[in-house]
This record gives C-alpha cells, structure tokens and sequence, in this order.
C-alpha cells in the first residue's frame, strides 16, 4: 500500500472512518454485556491509519501469505478491532450487531478464525512473542511481512512484554513494531501507580528504536507508520499517548470508562457527545 | 544413551530433511553447539524466557514453519503453560514442545526442576498430542513419527541415560500401545522410561509366581489408545498403571477415565504421591523411594489377582 510522506490535510475519509469506529464502538457497548469502551476508544486513530494505509492485507484474501499480521495484544479492544476490520472490509457491515450476542463470531476478546484476526488474544502480555515469532519467520523465510502488535500500557506490567521485548532486538527483528496504547489508565487506577516511566528509555534501553507520538493525531500517525520499520534490525516501539474513552466527553480520562454497558440513555448521550466533538474539529 | 541425546541427533537429521524445521532453545546447552552450528539459519535461542520461547514458537508455526521448541518439563507446563495453553494448543500450531528433565530425571537438582504434574498438564490442553518415550530407541522413532503431525506436540524426554527398552529399531505408531510382553491375568501399563523398565522386571517376578501380567507401554498418552486398554480390561479383567508421574490426572488417570466409561475392572495406580519432595537422589532412586518401583507393582499385581476376590465376576 502507498502511504504518504509528506501531508498537510488529514484525508477526510480517514477522520470519517475513526468517527464511524468510535459510534461502532458505542453501539457494542449498548449491548447487555458491555465492553471495553475506554480502552477501545484509546487506540481508534491507531487502527484506523493502519488498516486504512499502512498494513499490506486483503480483505478478499486475508490468508495470503505474504501479509503484514497485525496482533490486538490488548485483546480487550476487540470492539475496535471489530469496527476497524468492518471499515476495512473484512466484515460484514451488520457483523458489529452480533457483538457478544450467544452463538455469534464477535467475543469480548477476538476469536481465532474471524477474518483478519491473526491469533485469539485476551490474556495480556502474548502479543509481542507472537509477533516476534511472526517477524523472525518471515525474516529467515525471506517474507516481506511485517508485525504490527497493539498493546495496552498497563499490559506492559506483564513480565512476558519484556521477555519479548529482550528478545526482539537481538534477533535483529526490524520487522517487528511494537505499539503501546499510552492511555495512562488501567481498572484500579493509573498506570502511573504502578510505574511504566520513563518508558521511552525502558525501551530503548532494551535495544528499541523509539518513536513518541500523539496517538490520536492522524497525521503524525501516517508520518510514524510510514517509516517503519525504520531500521532493518531494530525493532520499532511506538508510544502513543491517548486519552481513554477519546472522543467522548463523558468518558475522556475517566477511570469508569474502562468497562462500560451503555444504556439506551447513555448511548444517546454518548454518540451525540462524540458527534458535537467531531463537528467541531471538522 | 539418553531420550535427550538421541532426540538432539535426530532433530538434526530431520532437519536436513525437512526446510521447515527450527529448532528453538531456551538456553539449554548444547543446543548451541550441535544444531546452532549446524543449521545457523535455523537456530534461535531466546534465552531464558519460557514465555517467550512458546510465543515465539507459535508465531513461527503461524508462518508455516516447523519449531522444535526446548525446555525442561516443569517450565514448559508449569511456568509457561498459559502460553502454551493460549498460543500453541489454543491455535492448534504444529510446535513440537521437546521437553527433558522429566519426573525425577533431573533428581539431584532438587524439586524445582522436578516435572511429576507434567502429563497431567499437557493432556488437559486443547488439540495437544503427548508422546512419552520410553528408551533412545523409541524416541528416534518418535521425532520421525511425528515430523508431520498437523497439531502441537509434547514429547516429554529425561536427562540422563535410562536403560534401553529395545535393543533394535521399532516401528513407533503414534497413539496405539506397545505390547510388550503377553499375559492373561493381568495388565501393566506403563509410561516413561524407568516405568516400562520397571513393568517388564515385574513380569518377570510375577511370571516365576504363576501370574501372566501383559505389558502395555503407553507411550501416547494423549490421545490414548482405547483400544488397547478395553482390550485390556476384557481380556485380563484388572490393570496395573505405572508411571514417573504423581498418580493424579497423569497416565493412570487417563486410564481409569477410560476404563470406569467403558469396561470398569480394577485398577491399582502407582505413581509418585502428592507431595514437593525435598530430597537428594538419582532418577531411579527417587522412584523407588517414593513408591514407584517393581516391588509396588508386583504387590499391587499380586493383590489384585489373590486379594480381595473384588475380582470376583469381572472376568
């Protein structure tokens, strides 16, 4: 896929596709489960540049080999998983009603086997060994492959994160991206209770290269995305600052939004905070 | 000659075979200098990192590639087991998990490098195959047998030499029981390799008695073979389990799954009791000193064909 180098205007079908995310998102939430709205919220300009021009995969052919794999580490943000994967066409547009609906495809953590899902995640802390896996495969087989692997900030309090994060540098996998959701919340508090700074240096003392961005500025995310892998044999961590529950006054920066089941009250309060936002930022 | 010898040996006779497989270490010894050296391209070592040895595993096995993935028994299925768990069996991955320091393999270093919930573990995992060798011989057998299995694989070696069951070849059948001695008055199943060893020198005492004990070397334990233990239980009408394994959830326990479903008999069950033990000892003796060894079967064989007449009606 072409990504641009150079911009200046934010594309105005990525804005409108990581608007259409975000009420995607709310509607999953106003099921009788719920879902992780703060923490799927954080990461929807993420996803929406990587599925709209960074990853190298095909809907219409989502098996081939050749193919970057992107791996929800944050498994909890399956919701935006979901409505990314709907925008880019690998679901169907009605799929999103089935969220968490008994006998349906679409779990509080994503299956194996929906199109465009790599690997079932959930448990925290998995997604960097697999896309280390992933990258060393593709490297050693001569693939163009790449690993794109999101995961949350809190899930960086898992040893297994830094197991991988050792590992990765060594085995000169400059295919491998590692992007963290810097949303600064987990359920019982903030992140920073529990002490992830200074991450940038935690990674580049690991062997990283390190890129800290704003993760809800579209533009800077193209810019990022578009020189990884920046290094042949050094992976890239990208720290993307975000604010959970984005886009949503009610929910921006709040510890409650973490979980949440949206009443039909709330929902209508919610996608119409979210769009007052987005009219005036358009 | 140890399983593990044997399995290095081979793995790197696979390999010139088969382009597919890797072999990833987790800083084992050894690894580095015969395989590393050998097929530098694919040779990975992550270090001591259990966690990340199955993840990366999986991700390599996602892409079509054949890891051999090394470690000892009780850090694959104790502290790497959610990986092994969500990753490789979840995803039905074809990563063969080579794992030594089985049971009371690595008896010297003490009880945390001791792996007697290992199969117990390993069977309970979605999709996983768990395969026991019980000599050199079998476990040659074994990595050929199982080179193309579509699905994950637990192959649960030693350390040490054991003696060799097979003196020459066999022909190693993936999930069908090894007879290795007849018997009509009852049946040994054993699993592991001083288990088998055990087995057959309990034949022989109880065939000096007048009692014919069949010898069944269970060397799948998942899947089971069915077969073998109906036949079994119809046949000789009471089983004897042995294995370097605690008694719960291991092979024996697979066994009386089987048998209470389908032909209930009686069955004796001898494997290392619950328990974290806190002692010095070489394989064998650590075997014997916590119950399993040719005198308990012989007497648990001996009970259950002169004992209790619970027997009374089985057969």
């Amino acid at each position: 896929m072409s990504v641009p180098t150079e911009t200046t205007d934010v594309p105005a079908e990525l804005m409108a596709r990581a608007l259409r995310i975000r009420e995607r998102i709310l509607h999953m939430g106003s099921g009788p489960s719920g879902t992780h709205v703060g923490g799927s919220l954080s990461c929807v300009e993420i996803l929406t540049v990587l599925y709209g021009e960074v990853l190298d995969v095909r809907p219409d052919d989502p098996e081939f080999a050749a193919r970057d794999r992107f791996i929800l580490s944050k498994g909890h943000a399956s919701a935006a998983l979901y409505a990314a994967l709907t925008e880019a066409g690998f679901l169907p547009e009605s799929e999103c009603d089935g969220y968490a609906v008994s006998g349906g495809r679409l779990a509080g953590h994503p299956l194996r086997r929906l199109p465009g899902v790599e690997f079932p995640t959930g448990s925290l802390g998995h997604g960097l060994s697999l896309g280390a896996g992933v990258a060393l495969a593709a490297k050693r087989s001569g693939l163009p492959s790449r690993a794109f692997v999101l995961m949350g900030d809190g899930e960086l309090q898992e040893g297994s994160v830094w197991e991988a994060a050792q590992f990765a540098p060594t085995a000169g996998l400059g295919n491998l991206v590692a992007i963290v959701d810097r949303n600064g919340w987990q359920i019982t508090g903030r992140t920073e209770d529990l002490g992830l700074e200074p991450l940038a240096d935690r990674w580049r003392s690991f062997g990283w290269t390190v890129r800290e961005v704003d993760g809800h500025d579209i533009q800077e995310l193209r810019r990022t995305f578009a020189e990884v892998p920046s290094h042949q044999d050094r992976p890239t961590a990208v720290l993307a600052t975000t604010v959970k529950g984005k886009g949503v006054p009610l929910f921006e920066d709040k510890k409650k939004s973490h979980h949440v089941t949206l009443t039909p009250a709330l929902l209508a309060r919610a996608l119409g905070g979210l769009r007052a936002r987005a009219r005036r930022q358009s | 000659m140890s399983t593990r010898e044997i399995y290095r040996s081979t793995l790197a006779e696979l390999a010139e075979k088969d382009p597919r497989v890797f072999c990833v270490d987790s800083d084992m010894g050894g690894l580095e200098t015969g395989f590393g050296v050998q097929f530098p391209e694919r040779y990975v070592n992550v270090g001591i990192a259990e966690a990340n040895l199955m993840g990366v595993s999986a991700g390599m096995a996602s892409m079509g590639l054949r890891p051999y993935a090394n470690t000892i028994s009780s850090f694959a299925a104790c502290r790497a087991c959610e990986q092994l768990k969500v990753d490789i069996a979840g995803n039905n991955l074809p990563v063969r998990v080579v794992v030594t320091h089985a049971g009371f393999s690595a008896g010297h270093y003490g009880p945390t490098h001791h792996a007697l919930e290992d199969i117990a573990i390993a069977r309970t995992l979605p999709n996983m195959t768990v395969v026991v060798p019980a000599d050199a011989v079998e476990t040659e057998a074994a990595v050929w047998a199982t080179a193309e299995l579509p699905g994950p694989l637990f192959l649960r070696l030693g350390r040490a030499a054991t003696p060799l069951v097979h003196d020459e070849p066999i022909e190693f059948v993936l999930g069908k029981a090894a007879r290795l001695r007849d018997g009509d008055d009852l049946t040994i199943v054993a699993t592991g390799p001083f288990p088998v060893v055990m087995a057959l020198r309990a034949h022989e005492v109880l065939a000096a008695e007048g009692i014919g004990a069949r010898v069944l070397n269970m060397h799948t334990v998942k899947p089971i073979d069915r077969e073998a233990l109906i036949a079994a239980a119809t046949e000789t009408g009471a089983v004897v389990t042995v294995e370097d394994h605690v008694s719960s959830g291991g092979m024996g326990g697979a066994v009386c799954e089987v048998l209470a479903e389908t032909v209930p008999c009686p069955v004796r069950r001898i494997g290392v009791p619950d328990g974290f033990f806190d002692m010095v000892g070489g394989e064998e003796e650590l075997l014997v000193a916590t119950g399993v060894s040719t005198d308990s079967i012989v007497a648990a064989a001996r009970a259950l064909c002169h004992g209790s007449g619970e027997r009374k009606g089985v057969r």
